[in-house]
This record gives C-alpha cells, structure tokens and sequence, in this order.
C-alpha cells in the first residue's frame, strides 16, 4: 500500500516534466528553425528571435566561468587539502576552514535576487560598471560560487588519506601532492562539477533583471560593457505580453534553453560516469 | 621554516588559496551590508512604525504607503502551497527511495528527480501560466489569470527533489537495529515505517520540509510570471497577488536611478526577504545538526 503510494509519489513530478517537456515542443515546434536562433526580437511574434539573448547567455557565462571556476577550486582546494588535513584541531587553519565552511552553506541558500541587489549596488552602482555583461557576469559568478566549492569539494573526498600520505612521504610539498598526485586522479570530477554550477548561470534570470537587463535588444554585444539581455529574461518578456503569439515564442525559447542545458549536463554526467569507472 | 625557494613557493600558493577562500566570506559580509546600508537609508525617509503597521503596499502612489505585509502575505500564500505539494509528494518518495526500491531503481530514480531540480525556474514560470493555470481554471470557478495557486503547485514540484533527497538521508540515518526490533517484535513493514522509523527522522525530516520553505520564500521568476502584481491583504487562492520577490523584478524593470526612494525600496524588501529566508534556514540546520545529519 505505501510501496504503492511512495512509487506513485515518486513518479508523478517525474510525468509532470515529462507533460511540460512535451507542451512545450509541440506549443514551440512552428518556431523552432535556424531563423529563431539567428533573428532579433520584434513587435511581431511570428519573426521575433533569440539571437541577442543567447549571445547575451553565453557571454553570461563565460564571464561566470572565468570569475567563478579558479576562485571556486582554489577555495575547495584550501578546505579539502589545506584546512582539512594540515590543521591542527586548534591551529588557525582548521577554524579559517570552519568559518568558510559554515559561510558556504549559509551563501547557498541565499535567495538569487538578493545577489542582484548586491550586484545592483556593488558592480552597476559603486564600481560604475552599469547594466553590462561585465556587472551580470560578476554577479552571476558570485551566485554559483558556493555552488562550484560545494560540488567540486565532493571530488577531492573522494581522495583517501592514504595517496596524501603516500606523496608527503616521498618528501612532496602540500602543493606538490595537491599539484601532482590529487588534481590529475580528479580533474574528470572537478571539471564535471564545475559543469554542474556554471550551467546554472545560464538558466537564471531574476539576478540579471534586477541589475537592469534590458528587455529589448536590437544589436549584438561588442564587449564587456556593452548593455545585455538573456535568453531566459527574453523568455519571460515573452511570458509577460498579452499576445498569444509570444507564448509560442516562449516556448520555443525554453525549447532551446533546456537543450542547451541538456548538452552542458549530459557532458558532464558522461565525465563523472567516466570518472568513476575508471577509479 | 626553512626558507627555501620550495617553501617560499609553497607559502605563496598557501595564500593564494587563502584569498580565493576568503572571496566567498567577503561576498557574504557585502550582502548583509549593502541590505543594511540602503535599508537603514530607506527607514530613515519611511518611519519603521508605518513599514510594519500599514496595511497597504502602494510606494509609488502620489500618497505612498509602505506596509509591507500584503507583500509578506503573498509570499507565505505561494510557499503555503508549494508545501503542501512538496511535504507530502518529497517525503512520500523519500520513504519509498529508502524503504522499498531496489538499489538499481534507486540508483536511476534519484538522478532523474535531481533533474527537476536542475530545470531553470522561469521554465516552470511558463509551466505553472501555460499549463497548470489553465487546468485548473477548468477545475476551480472564478480563478484568475494569475494567482498565487499555480506558481505555488509548480514551486512545490521544484523543490519535491530537494525535500525527497534530503528525506532520504534523514530515514537512511535511523539505525538499522531499530527496525531489526520492530520486525522481532512482529511488527508488519508499514507498521514498522509509520511507528518506528518515521518518529525517528521526524527532527531531520522536519529540517528537511524547512530547508524546501526557505527555497520556496526566495523564488522569483515562477511567481513573477505567474502570481500577478497585486499586493493585496487576502487569503484568497483564485486571485492575483504579489510576492517580495515579485515586487523587486517589477520594480526593478523600470530603471530605479540610485539615491531615490524607489530604489531603496527594492532593499527594504530585500532585506525583510533575507529576514525570513535566513531564519528558516537557520533553524532548518539547527534540527538537521540535532539529528547529526548536517
């Protein structure tokens, strides 16, 4: 009886996906060609594209990588290698690390639009940066960062003790073994990982419009500091406007959003399968 | 230390590693200081007193008011909803993940539930305007467009996976001798679930549901499509509402110049949102700890 119940439980947020995966290709498929991914937005749904606002994406997350990666592996690396297994229970390594640790997860459970309220008055307001991919970027990067120690941190537990031992024994540095030894047996792991976060960047929205993301794009953005949108704020403007077509339009666009992110996610669980049947 | 180049090199690195670290204690210092700052400037023009005691949300009005609470209510209408969606359907999966399957149904159950998590929340925005709503328009008489019912049912399947894994990891903890007790006692596989094992992770599932709460309170997008734009002091599921986290999209939309009311507004409710996220957590981790699972 509860077998039956839980099963069903299980199962039922699982056929609602499957249900909103389905409506939104059918609702999308007369929109979905090459000129949806490569036309402007426009006052008419029937010609309106996505190109500014997958640029806009991808130019999103790149900054978020860039930012984001070495600053998120550098801080699992300190915890894991450094506070971890150097610290003395009473050193100052080991209650830096409890600190950070503790911070950690506290920032990932701060809501994403509080993080474009402090991107709004930190990177477009104090530093001048104002609404560009440079201050969305930024922003971004501090939003997955918890997020990138978290799931790449996971990697370096998988190390046992032992192989750490083994190299300081030989007479390696901290660095050398971290270098040497550790970061090549995972890198498969942080690199999936790191997948895991970024790709979140490219889904997330409500940071972006309040750092003030413009809804109407008709060029493409040159460099850092050009004004932006995204494909997910463009797809919400869609939802927005009263007119039916749009909504077909939103839903071709969450067609291409949700493939993208497949792709990025579907490579990075292909890494970790990889990883773990050759450990 | 000798001061070699070795432990020279080493010492950089050492610190180098330490700044990345320190990166993230810096972010969070500058969120609890930008809201503070803009908020303690937004008390300074909008008395306190009015902010909690008002009973209306209309700041640009030629006779603003700023009660925050049909903001407030909005919120807990939407999270309401999504936990009754989420509490039964994440702990319901979590008893049978655990207790029932299979470590191969297991082991293709819980990634596929992780994918919902992983579904960009304006994508169940569209899901909860373009197919929930108009189901249930067909069901409930009289409900409207937008309204806090259909972004709550479809933030309550967003944080289903979340409720179920961590569910999962409370019941997993409850000793396995417990249960080897029960079943000598002849005590049937229900009997033993509902009277030994569930009591037994109550605290950590209880953190569990919590931890889904404060997720709830911060969602954005889903409501800012789907919940409409209208604070309003109701408890009424079928009409349009609107949410903290609603409110600062819309009002950011438009371009809010920095030093006006306006935009210190976004951080007073900022910060009430904080407020509440922060305390749900806080207490979500103090009972997952208490049951050793955090």
């Amino acid at each position: 009886m509860l077998f039956a119940i839980g099963l069903a439980a299980t199962l039922i947020p699982l056929v609602l996906l499957l249900i909103l995966g389905v409506h939104v290709v059918w609702t999308g498929w007369e929109r979905l060609d090459l000129a949806f991914v490569t036309s402007f937005p426009s006052r008419f749904p029937a010609s309106a594209g996505i190109l500014p606002g997958l640029l806009g994406s991808l130019w999103i997350v790149s900054v978020t990588a860039i930012v984001a990666l070495p600053i998120g592996i550098g801080t699992a690396i300190y915890l894991e290698e450094y506070g971890r297994f150097t610290a003395s229970p009473n050193g100052i390594r080991f209650h830096l690390a409890r600190v950070i640790d503790i911070n950690i997860n506290n920032l990932a459970s701060v809501p994403s639009i509080i993080y474009g309220l402090l991107g709004l008055e930190i990177f477009a307001r104090t530093l001048g940066f104002g609404r560009s991919l440079l201050a969305g970027g930024l922003t971004m990067a501090l939003l997955v960062l918890p997020m990138v120690i978290i799931s790449t941190r996971e990697a370096f537990r998988a190390v046992p003790r032992s192989v750490r031992d083994a190299g300081l024994a030989l007479g390696c540095s901290r660095w050398q073994v971290t270098r040497y030894i550790v970061l090549p047996m995972i890198w498969p792991a942080v690199l999936a990982g790191s997948i895991f976060a970024v790709s979140r960047a490219f889904g997330e929205a409500a940071p972006l419009i309040v750092l003030g993301a413009v809804s109407y794009v008709d060029f493409l953005p040159g460099d850092l500091s050009a004004p932006f949108t995204a494909l997910p704020i463009q797809i919400f403007y869609w939802l927005s406007r009263p007119q039916a077509g749009f909504e077909i339009d939103a839903a071709a666009g969450i067609v291409v959003l949700l493939m993208t992110l497949l792709g990025l996610n579907g490579f990075a669980i292909y890494l970790r399968y990889r990883y773990r049947t050759a450990a | 230390m000798a001061d070699t180049p070795t432990s020279r090199r080493e010492r950089t690195f050492e610190r180098l590693l330490l700044a990345c670290a320190s990166v993230s204690v810096a972010t969070t210092l500058a969120i609890v200081l930008v809201l503070v700052i803009e908020t303690l400037r937004f008390f300074a023009e909008v008395p306190l007193l009015r902010f909690v005691t008002d009973v209306e949300w209309r700041p640009r009005f030629a006779e603003p008011s700023f009660g925050i609470w049909p903001l407030v209510l909005g919120t807990c209408l939407t999270t309401v909803v999504a936990l009754a969606v989420a509490a039964p359907l994440g702990l319901l999966s979590a008893v049978y993940l655990v207790e029932y399957a299979s470590n191969r149904v297991r082991r293709i159950l819980r990634p596929t539930l992780d994918l919902l998590a992983a579904v960009p929340t304006i994508v169940y925005g569209y899901f909860a305007l373009a197919v929930i709503n108009p189901f249930l328009q067909g069901i409930i008489p009289g409900l409207a467009t937008y309204n806090p019912l259909s972004p709550g049912i479809a933030i309550g399947i967003m944080i289903t996976p979340l409720v179920s894994s961590l569910g999962s990891d409370a019941i997993d903890a409850v000793p396995e001798n417990l249960r080897e007790a029960a079943y000598a006692l002849g005590a049937s596989r229900l009997a033993t679930i509902v009277n030994v094992v569930l009591p037994g992770a109550a605290t950590a599932i209880g953190g569990a549901v919590l931890l889904g709460v404060s997720r709830a309170m911060g969602e954005t997008m889903i409501v800012a499509v789907a919940g409409g734009q209208q604070p309003r002091l109701s408890l009424d599921l079928r009409i349009p509402i609107e949410t903290m986290t609603a409110f600062i999209v819309r009002a950011a939309e438009g371009d809010t110049p920095a030093g006006t009311l306006a935009y210190r507004t976004l951080f007073a409710v900022g910060t009430t949102l904080f407020l509440m996220t922060f305390t749900t957590n806080l207490i979500a981790r103090r009972l997952m700890r208490r049951s050793r699972l955090a």
